[in-house]
């Protein structure tokens, strides 16, 4: 992708979100205090953040990719459930990517 | 200064330090996406907000269109108008000025310190030292992991592209806890829009299928009726 679409992502991205912001402060608090606005917003982190490690773990453009990614995502998800901090489960990810690529390199 | 005061400033200081290390991790992140460092960087001063940070870094780096990035961190953007709702009672930002500038810092961690706080005064209080703390560290350590993560060899590259999936999955986690509420549902819609978004890849362009997954909302069903205690 090229540099000025990048930076349209970016600036756009930023307005969008800041104006989101804005809106909290600004609009009755009736629009938004709605149940099922409240129901959304809650659950779409969940079904956002999924489908970002699903891609980003096992996807590459258009085709399903098994390799040291989803090696590294497992050993995240023990590390998570065993309640290390953030940047070791980061650390092991990282090292069983790594190993991965030079076993099978 | 009160034991309450210095409670609000030590989680607030706290809080912004631990974020900073998911600052790293953005930069890295940001880096192995294809974006340069001052790119990642305008994010953190500008966007500000962790999760679309991530999101839309993420539609990037998996080859998708600038329409899907923006779009997966405008959906995850939502969650900020939430908060400056809850917000406006506490902090009662006067006048439009104070409104602009006090927008910018609306996001989880802040909403947590202010809501947290004793009194309206702290909140306040807790509002503007986290949010400092947090934009400074945020900012400063974007800018050092994309640094670090550009120049990398194709070893450590490989390192760094599992490490991005494992950062998602951490921003995730707290909510799969069986502590959170209604964590079987979170679970619920979390494998829901795996299912989908894996499922579309073959037949949607790159990053499409990041944003069709919201459709795994629907799994959490119709909000409960307030029940009478």
């Amino acid at each position: 992708m090229s540099g000025t679409a990048l930076w349209a992502a970016v600036l756009a991205g930023s307005l969008g979100c800041y104006l989101l912001k804005l809106a909290g402060l600004s609009v009755p608090a009736a629009w938004v205090e709605q149940p099922w606005v409240a129901r959304v917003v809650d659950f779409v982190p969940a079904a956002l953040l999924a489908a970002l490690v699903a891609v980003q773990a096992a996807t590459s453009g258009n085709a399903l990719v098994l390799d040291g990614r989803l090696v590294g995502l497992a050993v995240a998800a023990l590390a998570l459930a065993l309640r290390a901090p953030f940047i070791v489960v980061l650390v092991l990810a990282g090292v069983a990517g790594a190993l991965v690529h030079v076993l099978a390199g | 200064m009160s034991t309450a005061r210095s409670a609000v400033l030590r989680d607030a200081v706290g809080l912004g330090l631990a974020v900073g290390l998911y600052g790293v991790a953005f930069g890295a992140a940001a880096d192995a996406a294809g974006l340069d460092p001052w790119q990642a960087t305008t994010l953190s001063l500008l966007m500000f907000t962790g999760a679309s940070q991530f999101a839309l870094v993420g539609v990037l780096g998996a080859g998708g269109g600038v329409a899907a990035a923006v779009g997966s961190a405008l959906l995850l953007g939502t969650r900020n108008t939430v908060y400056g709702v809850r917000l406006v009672p506490l902090l009662q930002p006067r006048g439009p000025v104070r409104r602009v500038g006090t927008a910018h810092w609306v996001i989880d961690e802040t909403t947590a310190l202010a809501i947290a706080a004793p009194d309206r005064a702290l909140a306040r209080l807790a509002f503007l030292v986290g949010g400092a703390t947090i934009y400074l560290g945020w900012n400063l350590t974007t800018l050092l992991g994309a640094l670090g993560a550009s120049g990398l060899g194709e070893t450590a590259q490989a390192a760094l592209d599992a490490v991005v999936p494992a950062a998602f999955l951490a921003l995730l986690w707290p909510r799969l806890r069986r502590s959170s509420p209604e964590a079987a549902v979170q679970r619920r819609v979390a494998v829901g829009g795996a299912v989908v978004a894996l499922a579309l890849t073959p037949v949607v362009p790159a990053g499409v299928q990041v944003i069709a997954a919201v459709v795994a909302v629907a799994l959490a069903g119709r909000p409960r009726p307030v029940s009478a205690p």
